[in-house]
């Protein structure tokens, strides 16, 4: 079993968008069989807690420069594209 | 079971048509009617005003309406409660993920949150409503709280 990968979904505040964006990555994820764990923090705190993570995922611009792939989207709340952004993640993971 | 989007729902913070003409109207008129029901306090306005103009939550959807999701830190909020707007016609809210891009919003969800992990499922149905164009348009010609309700059953 290989080991769960991590991601990290950034928003504003941390508060209410990142919460749903990681249920909907880890039931989204989990459908195709694949385990994730998530982490959310604020789009402030990304380059802080990048450490240790396979992607990150956010709502809302943060650096790219991480050395991680990052995934900027809305789709996991409007609905638009998300099958697409489902398979980037799928790609990002597998890739690392 | 879950505590559902409806009862979090102030009917005082209900707004139907609302004429504004800038997104900081429509939100310092939802945050009033959320302090005079009792859900946050007077400086709540000033986080969300803030937070909106450093992280915008304009939100492009699939069908011919958008929607803005105003929120901010848990500090100002007195008891958790969701305000509620349609907009007589379009207001400029900035993209949450391009503020340089702006998007033309007729539905408002002002979320005054205290627990949000507790509140998950409130929040997906926020986002399960505005991942239906069919809801929103029916929340857009909605002009009771009933009607509002039995929508938001339905995500």
């Amino acid at each position: 079993m290989p080991q769960a990968k991590r991601i990290l979904v950034a928003c504003g505040t941390a508060i209410a968008t990142s919460t749903v964006v990681a249920k909907a990555i880890e039931d989204a994820l989990r459908e195709r069989g694949i385990e994730v764990i998530t982490r959310q923090c604020k789009a402030s705190e990304v380059a802080s807690m990048v450490e240790g993570m396979d992607l990150v995922v956010t709502t809302t611009p943060v650096p790219t420069n991480l050395g991680v792939p990052v995934i900027q989207t809305l789709a996991f709340l409007t609905g638009i594209g998300k099958e697409a952004v489902i398979e980037q993640i799928v790609k990002a993971l597998n890739q690392k | 079971m879950a505590i559902t989007l409806q009862a979090y729902l102030v009917p005082e913070a209900l707004i139907f048509g609302m004429d504004a003409e800038t997104s900081e109207e429509v939100i310092r008129n939802l945050c009033g009617k959320l302090m005079y029901a009792g859900y946050v306090r007077g400086a709540f306005v000033e986080g969300v005003l803030a937070r909106e103009r450093v992280q915008p939550t304009g939100l492009p959807l699939e069908g011919k309406y958008n929607a803005a999701i105003p929120h901010t830190d848990v500090d100002q909020v007195i008891k958790p409660g969701i305000a509620m707007a349609t907009l007589a016609r379009p207001v400029l809210f900035r993209n949450m993920v391009n503020p340089e891009k702006e998007v033309p919003v007729q539905l408002v969800f002002l979320l005054a949150l205290d627990q949000p992990k507790s509140q998950i499922e409130m929040l997906q149905q926020v986002s399960h409503v505005l991942q239906n164009p069919e809801l929103v348009e029916q929340l857009m010609h909605a002009r009771n709280l009933f009607q509002v309700r039995e929508t938001l059953r339905k995500a």
